[in-house]
């Protein structure tokens, strides 16, 4: 999970990194009460999960609580790269003497975790890693181990921090890094990490990454999830304990295990050329899928009004086809008449003929059976042609 | 031979007590596994029956290791304790650890990756992985050994159910070992552990390798390829159509900004020599091209 700014800034303040008051609204009003309890000016940032949102207008400085107002007026609800802005941070403005850069992720090559730091911040990573590699530190870190108050100095020193910032920004690190492991965090970047005029080390902008995989271990991160900008859909599955992700064609993809159901997409994708028709999702019911996960999966994906036909693609490991073909049946009479859009189902492994003889027994109006993945893949973009 | 398990492999299951842990351990008997015991914490001193064998269970790896002499274990325990039992293994000794469980916390499979690392004793496979296949030999993990049999391909593959499809696409072949590495970031073996062993497996003549979606796994693989494999590998990429920023199933499968898409990594294969097929069935007739039938 990704968070917004605002929530990255409230995580850092819990383990005592340092940051800049600010305070998160949803609407004008209470953006001019955010400022006003701020005082002084602020900074009004929208908050959306995409980089480039200062150069498409979404950070303005605000002389004033009234100003901020005003501000936030223009923010709130605009479209940046088709993320809408339902909310802004009303940020203090600190006057800045220097930017720098600090992160730390997961490393997949390496398998552990990479520390980079940098003097060179507020643009991005990549850009000073290419032309200006000689100032940015990237290190690896054994998580057995952790970042020691030495390491952490060493590193620092080599993004080649100025002299006088070392020791507080070695101190940043070594929170990021408490903060990174709490928190069961994949990415925690502050850029920029800024030098104020008077002297301070404040982390101003910030990106964190969190595990999924970790929440049952972290009950708070369960309120850090973007209901509002949630596509219905993929609530819905969420809800069922699906893994759905919706896509913009007319082919509902239903299958068992990430590969496969990946792998049908492209075969589905390249069938559809023909046909002008794409996937329109992602589904993966998963190994040991059940008649009640088939029905589930079944009815978020003939609930999507942009579906025209359904691919129902299991191939039998631990999932037996016998349970997929009750699924598909149990779905089917429990949406009854709101069923209306055809069905086409390849099933192979575990139990086919069970499975097989199981649908064929049912004779279901709306569904077709064909053997291979690739013949199944270009009947479903067929039918769903316009 | 065939690599990492064989005939020779004497099996404890980590979680055999637990309810997809006896259900395994039943398919894996009946499949020709040597299952010798089971570790679960507490349960020390019971034996268990499945599919007609007693089976004791022990409370960690090392007392199963010196009871039964078991050289590999197999883990279906919970995300939440499967840190724990992974470093028992590590702390046996144990020569391999297959990792079965999925949603493992990345910091504890992080955490677990660097300790084996360091100690140098343990392979791990996995996390998140359907385990391995040695038709007719061994079988760890939850691969239906009913697809096919023994022969001369070799697998190596981060999806379970593709896995599958291939064995399926090429049943008449058989093969000599299939590995599901696992769709998680951090993985213990990797497409390259696997394609190093099959080229060094004298049973093995040819070699399919499926690769998703993320990180740059298949990339590295394409290199060591170039550099290291002379037998013939045809590949396969899932994923072409996904779009960036999304989480496809597995926690690794995900296309951040330009890198980990199928296209980049397609072409890396190509450019080692390697032929990619656009889908499973193409990519199973590219082998029975190479294989010349």
């Amino acid at each position: 999970m990704d968070l917004f700014e605002y929530q990255a800034r409230d995580l850092f303040e819990a383990h005592n990194i340092p940051v800049l008051g600010g305070a998160v609204a949803s609407t004008a009003a209470e953006a001019e009460a955010a400022a006003a309890s701020m005082g002084g000016k602020v900074v009004v940032k929208a908050q959306v999960k995409i980089g480039g949102r200062g150069k498409a207008g979404g950070v303005k400085l605000a002389e004033s609580a009234a100003d901020a107002r005003v501000k936030a007026e223009a923010i709130l609800g605009m479209d940046i790269k088709g993320h809408t802005v339902h909310k802004v941070m009303i940020a203090q403005a600190a006057p800045i003497a220097e930017e720098y850069y600090m992160a730390i992720l997961l490393d997949r090559a390496n398998r552990n975790f990479l520390v980079m730091a940098s003097v060179a911040g507020g643009m991005e990573i990549e850009e000073v890693a290419h032309s200006q590699p000689e100032k940015l530190a990237r290190v690896g870190i054994d998580p057995n181990v952790g970042i020691s108050q030495a390491q952490a100095i060493e590193i620092v020193k080599a993004g080649q921090f100025p002299a006088e910032v070392i020791d507080q920004v070695a101190d940043v690190l070594i929170k990021l890094w408490a903060a990174f492991v709490a928190e069961d965090a994949t990415l925690m970047e502050i850029n920029p990490l800024v030098k104020t005029e008077d002297g301070r080390i404040v982390a101003l902008d910030g990106k964190v990454t969190l595990d999924d995989n970790a929440s049952f271990r972290h009950a708070a991160h369960a309120d850090l999830e973007d209901h509002a900008s949630a596509n219905p859909l993929e609530a819905a599955a969420k809800a069922k304990n699906l893994n759905y992700v919706k896509l913009d064609g007319e082919v509902g993809i239903i299958g068992n295990g990430a590969g496969l159901v990946m792998s049908t997409l492209d075969v589905v994708a390249y069938a559809g050329e023909k046909y002008g028709v794409k996937p329109a999702n992602f589904l993966d019911i998963g190994g040991g899928a059940s008649a009640e996960v088939m029905a589930n999966g079944l009815s978020i994906i003939l609930g999507d009004p942009d579906v025209r036909s359904v691919f129902v693609n299991v191939f039998g490991g631990i999932t037996a086809c016998d349970a997929v073909a009750n699924g598909i049946v149990q779905a089917l009479e429990i949406l009854g008449d709101k069923a209306t859009k055809p069905i086409v189902v390849r099933l192979d492994g575990n139990n086919v003929l069970e499975g097989r003889r199981i649908l064929n027994e049912a004779a279901h109006p709306l569904v077709q059976q064909l053997e291979t993945m690739d013949g199944a893949a270009a009947k479903a973009a067929e039918l769903a042609a316009k | 031979m065939a690599i990492f398990v064989d005939e020779n492999t004497k099996v404890i299951v980590q979680g055999m007590t637990g309810s997809e842990g006896t259900k395994h351990t039943g398919r894996m008997i009946k499949s020709g596994t040597n299952i010798v015991g089971g570790v679960t914490p507490g349960k020390g001193g019971q034996v268990v029956e499945i599919e007609g064998k007693q089976l004791p269970v022990f409370n960690s790896v090392a007392e199963a290791v010196a009871a039964t002499g078991a050289n590999a274990s197999v883990v279906f325990v919970p995300p939440k304790f499967a840190k724990a039992a992974v470093i028992d293994a590590i702390d046996a000794q144990l020569p391999l650890c297959v990792v079965i469980t999925e949603g493992i916390p990345v910091h504890d499979s992080a955490a677990f990756y660097a300790y084996a690392a360091t100690k140098g004793t343990t392979r791990l496979i996995g996390p998140n992985c359907p385990g391995l296949i040695s038709p007719g030999k061994a079988n760890l993990g939850i691969i239906p050994a009913d697809i096919t049999g023994p022969g001369k391909i070799g697998l190596v593959s981060k999806s379970g159910t593709l896995t599958y499809q291939m064995m399926f696409e090429l049943r008449d072949f058989g093969f000599s070992t299939a590995v599901g590495i696992g769709g998680d970031p951090i993985i213990g073996t990797t497409h390259i552990d696997a394609l190093r062993a099959f080229q060094d497996d004298p049973e093995t003549e040819a070699i399919v390798m499926i690769g998703e979606i993320g990180g740059d796994a298949e990339e590295r693989a394409a290199a060591f390829i170039k550099e290291y494999v002379t037998k013939p590998v045809v590949g396969y990429v899932a994923g072409f159509t996904a779009p960036e920023g999304k989480t496809m199933g597995h926690a690794g499968a995900i296309v951040s900004g330009s890198s980990g898409t199928a296209q980049a990594k397609k072409e890396a294969l190509e450019a080692a020599g390697v032929a990619v097929g656009k889908t499973p069935s193409e990519t199973a007739a590219l082998m029975r091209k190479l294989l010349g039938k």
